[in-house]
């Protein structure tokens, strides 16, 4: 037996407990290492909101799809993004079969190089993901003004995750034991943010790496924190994390992101947890440069179990569409879209296996 | 599903989905693998085609010719049959330059002298420029299937062992590298190859191969998914035993992909005998392109249809076909 699966399996759980792993990146490493197959039965693991592909408003999508289809537009992004179905299941990769132009980078500064090579195209980045990605969107956007790229146009759509965490606590169904919280996204922003989970709600929680035994060890601190009834926000992932975070970035992310209330799919509005351009960079913002036509109703399945998956109410078997009217392929809701989702994570790994 | 996707070519279940309800209901396809099966006065011959569309056309360690060559020869030697003849069907896009043809030629002469089979027939069409990627190549081929060789999947039975001829993803992740401007030292190179050689050494030392197949769109996984499927057992790997490059693991784990979903164009899995599998294994660590070969796994009786993965640390997963292209992560 591992080490650290002797350690968790030791430590005797005063009660059946739920941990939540926010990020989606954890949802997939847990089920590829088969994490949930070593754990003592008390132990619950719960997908939470942080898969930032999954949590993207419908609105945002068929924005992206409709200037994708714009001509003259040539439309970038990550690639986790081409699958997610928008209004009427529409997706970046259908719109694509139908002639829209959309690359994909695995780099935004890379979306330069298109700008720069089709100076013809208005070349506009469908910027998703959380405090991870955004530093590097403003860098982008930094490296366009000082190189005099005026082709490059930013949608902005990302999310910041303690928020999303607060307005969790703040739902009365919620009951978690304690937070496998996300690595990379910390690494940015440092343990401080989430301080609020153990002093306002006396939640412990573990900033975690994304190997196998990363996560075992997480989970073990966590157990650690619970059975000697403390609170905290610990780090695990110290080869990467440092409490202050990357102050560096975080700069960088204020100096061209302004906070504002952003919708959730799934969840719902959330106050002050989305990034929007700051007014001195409209010149590159897509939304004011672009007129975008959307339908503005929210398409979202009102048979879709989501919103109860992200906040750990519901586990993804619970859907009555899970697997059957959705699927990795033609997905309906929002944890099905990304291979980081949790619904898509249980149907494609299965979750433990008897064998 | 009103159009063609990406994915439908990309070797997974999209595209499965679309032969069983497209092609099959139309075409007399037979049993659903890389080959089909002729019986004629003059034996049984295995009878392939396959198209190659690969973007970069020329990459560290072979080029599209290099591969229109090998992926034919390849899908009629896991039949079991010996390769003969191929032909070779080009689109051209206008404007391709006559020196990439030319180098490309070359690769499909030199891989099918490596090969010992001949290309025999052809032909050329030209399209307008902007209406392909440069090339396309089809090649079919013809091989014959020696007596007393029946490879098939209702073949595999419980107590069965997994064996795979080599390292796991290396052509998938070069293309990727490539097509992405990153480099590795020592640097990524396809794993493209005949596998004519190596086959016939294992079926000299053994009939008892009940599967085989080289798992190239889809990967590993979907190669497995599709053995467990067809047989109604169980297959169980395990991830210790996956011959993976360090280079190959860091490019995936840099673009959040998985290994075992990666294209391979030099491997073959083959499900075999228990009793016969540590001397076929040997015989294939013998020869130079089955140096890496290892045991991954073994076959159970349940759950039927069904791929379990073993992890390093003892967890267990399901392993599923490949659904969509594999696109990288976020963050």
């Amino acid at each position: 037996m591992n080490g650290f699966v002797k350690l968790i399996h030791d430590i005797t759980p005063p009660k059946h407990l739920k941990l939540m792993e926010v990020c989606g990146t954890h949802t997939v490493s847990i089920f590829r290492g088969g994490i949930k197959s070593l754990l003592p039965k008390e132990i619950t693991l719960i997908s939470g909101p942080g898969c930032p592909v999954c949590v993207t408003s419908v609105k945002d999508i068929d924005a992206a799809i409709s200037l994708s289809m714009t001509p003259g537009v040539i439309l970038v992004t990550f690639g986790d993004m081409m699958h997610v179905p928008g209004g009427d299941r529409m997706s970046l990769y259908k719109a694509k079969a139908q002639g829209a132009c959309t690359e994909v980078v695995y780099c935004p500064l890379d979306a330069l190089k298109i700008a720069t090579d089709n100076g013809s195209s208005k070349v506009v980045f469908f910027a998703t993901g959380f405090e991870t990605t955004s530093p590097s969107i403003a860098a982008t956007i930094e490296e366009a003004g000082d190189r005099g790229i005026g082709n490059f146009y930013v949608y902005s759509s990302h999310k910041l995750v303690p928020p999303a965490l607060s307005a969790l606590m703040s739902s009365p169904a919620v009951d978690i034991d304690g937070f496998i919280l996300p690595g990379h996204v910390s690494a940015i922003i440092g343990k401080e943010p989430y301080e609020f989970l153990a002093s306002d709600y006396a939640k412990p929680g573990v900033i975690t790496g994304f190997s196998t035994d990363d996560i075992l060890m997480g989970i073990y601190m966590l157990l650690l924190q619970i059975s000697d009834k403390k609170a905290e926000i610990q780090i695990q992932y110290t080869k990467v994390v440092r409490p202050e975070g990357n102050p560096k970035a975080i700069s960088k992310i204020h100096k061209y992101f302004d906070v504002s209330d952003t919708y959730w799919r799934g969840i719902g509005q959330i106050p002050q947890s989305g990034l929007i351009l700051k007014d001195e960079y409209s010149q590159c913002d897509a939304k004011k440069r672009f007129s975008i036509e959307i339908d503005h109703c929210n398409p979202e399945s009102n048979a879709c179990m989501c919103g109860d998956v992200l906040r750990g109410l519901k586990s993804p078997p619970e859907c009555a569409l899970f697997g059957k009217g959705c699927k990795p392929e033609n997905p309906v809701g929002a944890c099905m879209v990304s291979s980081e989702g949790s619904c898509a994570a249980y149907y494609r790994y299965g979750g433990a296996a008897d064998g | 599903m009103d159009r063609i996707l990406l994915a439908h070519g990309s070797g997974g279940r999209l595209m499965h989905t679309l032969i069983e309800e497209c092609f099959a209901p139309a075409f007399d396809l037979g049993q659903l693998c890389d080959c089909a099966i002729l019986n004629t006065a003059a034996g049984r011959l295995a009878f392939t085609t396959d198209s190659f569309v690969v973007s970069p056309l020329f990459f560290d360690g072979g080029d599209i010719g290099t591969l229109a060559v090998n992926g034919t020869v390849n899908d009629l030697s896991v039949s079991g049959a010996k390769p003969l003849y191929l032909s070779a069907g080009f689109i051209i896009e206008e404007g391709f330059l006559v020196s990439h043809l030319a180098k490309i030629v070359q690769s499909m002469s030199k891989a099918a002298a490596v090969a010992g089979i001949k290309i025999v027939t052809g032909d050329t069409k030209v399209v307008e420029k902007g209406k392909a990627d440069g090339i396309f190549i089809n090649t079919s081929g013809i091989g014959l299937l020696p007596e007393g060789i029946d490879i098939s999947p209702v073949k595999i039975k419980t107590s069965d062992v997994v064996i795979i001829s080599g390292g796991i993803g290396n052509h998938g992740a070069c293309i990727m590298a490539g097509r992405n401007g990153l480099s590795f030292t020592p640097p990524l190179k396809s794993d493209t190859r005949a596998l004519n050689a190596l086959v016939k050494e294992m079926l000299l030392c053994t009939k008892n191969i009940h599967f085989m197949r080289d798992p190239t769109r889809g990967g590993v996984a979907t190669t497995l998914k599709e053995a467990a499927t067809a047989s109604g057992l169980c297959i169980k790997i395990k991830e210790q035993c996956l011959p993976i490059e360090n280079q190959v693991r860091g490019l995936c784990d840099l673009l959040g992909l998985d290994p075992l979903y990666i294209a391979n164009e030099g491997i073959l899995i083959a499900i075999v005998n228990a009793c016969d599998a540590p001397g076929l294994l040997e015989k294939m660590n013998r020869h130079p392109d089955g140096s890496n070969a290892a045991i991954i796994g073994e076959v159970l009786p349940a759950p039927s249809g069904v791929v379990i993965l073993e992890t390093a640390q003892g967890g267990k997963r399901i392993i599923e076909m490949l659904t969509n292209d594999q696109l990288p992560r976020i963050c």
